[in-house]
């Protein structure tokens, strides 16, 4: 028996769990393969529905579905939180069994974590749509949001979705607009480096569209610090910076799980950035957020890499030399108000060329949200 | 070579791309005590520009930057 484990139910690992049952069909109801995804939450959370919760246009209850109606029947789901990976002894441990679990290859899909306390004052201070609690906690604050200074804050690089700090500031530009009170709101975005955005021409894109609508451009801003009584900001750079409600995309780290086996720094699996295998152990590869490749953390990301290992993977399952490799490709869609969108594409080298938005790509981009489901179950 | 600057502490940022070394360089500088000397090591060439500019920005004092075979060193002083 050949026992493929993925650690992980999110976007990369179920796309990659239905994949294998597909492809490894005959093998699975021969007996001679398992395909076993393992995730620590018995929902599978859909991320990018948090953007639309402050403004509500979307509920929490939105983004998430029983992991179970998602999944394959021919893949062995075991709800439960992965403690330990042994590179060595090819085995997993687990929070609530008592025995390890062996497996012939692995495949991590941990994703990212948010850590708003690695910044002082930032727990307290500042509000996030990056997760349920935070994005309803925003949506309230929002509502009762009338006048005074709203800076969107870019603290952690890398992040999830580069695109979603962009897109949040000309959404609750357009917002407020809407309900007439943009005028009593002064907007500011900030980022760390020298421009708006890593990618130039999503900064060359985003400053033109900030300038157009009144939006204050912050470059080279580090947060060091934020005083949620006084409701400043404080800088690397030594500048300060006042709000009145502090909207902070937090610092991200992978999972520790990853640290501890010796896999990557910070949580992040250092992997091969096209076979997409650990460079630290044999038979291990790591998809989406949490593997360490330059491009975006993004759910295309995950999804597009969970192709090419399932190909890898059973091509190791039928003794095959594997040749399926990921190329970088990144696929996003990116609001630029509450109705139209942008849509941008590259790969491992290339520049993303923004087009002008339009109203039928706002519509695309909703309808991809609405059609994920069938996305995650492997059918699209 | 540059023999006459020996650094305190060495990030090793080779293989990421922009700004990825900055990052780096960034999360790390806000650690360090003033007077500690920095080596930056990086194959994203807009780090040779990124960087010092940053370093003004931020106030720290540019060394020396060390061009490599498709790498750069770039030195800098923490104040
Ligand atoms: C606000 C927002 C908007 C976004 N918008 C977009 C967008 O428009 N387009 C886009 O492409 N991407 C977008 N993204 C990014 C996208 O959601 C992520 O890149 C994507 O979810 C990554 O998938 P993943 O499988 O790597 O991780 P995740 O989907 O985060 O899944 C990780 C899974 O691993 C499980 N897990 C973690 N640790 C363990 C453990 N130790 N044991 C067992 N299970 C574990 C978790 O419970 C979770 O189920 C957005 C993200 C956010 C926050």
């Amino acid at each position: 028996m050949h026992r493929v484990a993925i650690v992980g139910g999110g976007t990369g690992g179920t796309v990659l769990a239905n994949r294998l049952a597909d492809e490894l069909q005959p093998e699975i109801e021969a007996g001679e393969v398992d395909v076993r995804l393992i995730t620590a939450d018995e929902h599978h959370v859909y991320k990018p529905t948090f953007l639309y919760v402050p403004f509500g246009k979307k509920t929490v209850d939105d983004a998430k579905r029983p992991i179970e109606e998602l999944v394959d029947r021919r893949v062995t789901l075991t709800i439960d939180e992965v403690t330990d990976v042994d590179t060595e002894r090819k085995q997993l441990s687990l929070a609530e069994r008592a025995t390890a679990l062996s497996y012939d290859q692995l495949v991590l899909a941990t994703g990212a974590t948010l850590e708003p306390e690695a910044v002082p004052g930032l727990a307290e201070g500042g509000h996030h749509f990056y997760g349920p609690d935070g994005a309803e906690a925003l949506r309230d604050e929002l509502a009762a949001f009338t006048e005074g200074h709203l800076v969107l804050s870019v603290v952690g690089v890398p992040h999830m979705c580069p695109a979603a700090p962009v897109e949040f500031v000309l959404m609750v530009d357009d917002w407020l607009r809407e309900r007439g009170l943009r005028e009593e709101v002064e907007l500011t975005y900030t980022y760390p480096i020298n421009r708006a955005h890593g990618l130039e021409p999503i900064a060359d894109w985003a400053s033109d569209l900030f300038e157009e609508r009144d939006v204050n451009l912050e470059t080279f801003f580090n947060v060091d610090e934020v005083d949620p009584d006084a409701e400043v900001i404080e800088t690397v750079e030594g500048k300060e910076l006042a709000y009145d409600l502090l909207v902070a995309i937090p610092p991200h780290r992978g999972s520790d799980l990853v640290t501890a086996a010796g896999l990557g720094e910070d949580g992040w699996v250092d992997v091969d950035r096209h076979t997409l295998e650990a460079t630290a152990a044999e038979d291990v590869y790591a998809i989406g957020d949490t593997a360490d490749v330059p491009t975006s953390k993004a759910g295309s990301v995950a999804h597009y890499e969970a192709g090419v290992v399932a190909d890898r993977i059973a091509s190791r399952v039928r003794g095959t030399v594997p040749t399926a490799t990921y190329d970088g490709k990144t696929v996003c869609f990116l609001e630029a108000g509450m109705d139209e969108a942008t849509f941008i594409e590259f790969g491992y080298g290339e520049e993303p060329y923004v087009r002008e938005p339009s109203t039928p790509l706002h519509w695309a981009k909703l309808g991809y949200n609405e059609s994920y489901w069938l996305t995650a179950r492997g059918l699209l | 070579m540059s023999n006459a600057i020996s650094p305190d502490v060495t990030i090793d940022s080779r293989g990421a791309t922009c700004p990825g070394p900055l990052m780096d360089l960034i999360g790390k500088v806000k650690t360090l005590e003033p007077g500690t000397v920095v080596e930056l090591q990086t194959t994203a060439r807009n780090s040779t520009t990124d960087v010092p500019e940053w370093l003004e920005e931020a106030g720290h004092d540019l060394l020396e930057i060390e061009e490599l075979d498709d790498e750069w060193r770039i030195y800098l002083e923490v104040n």
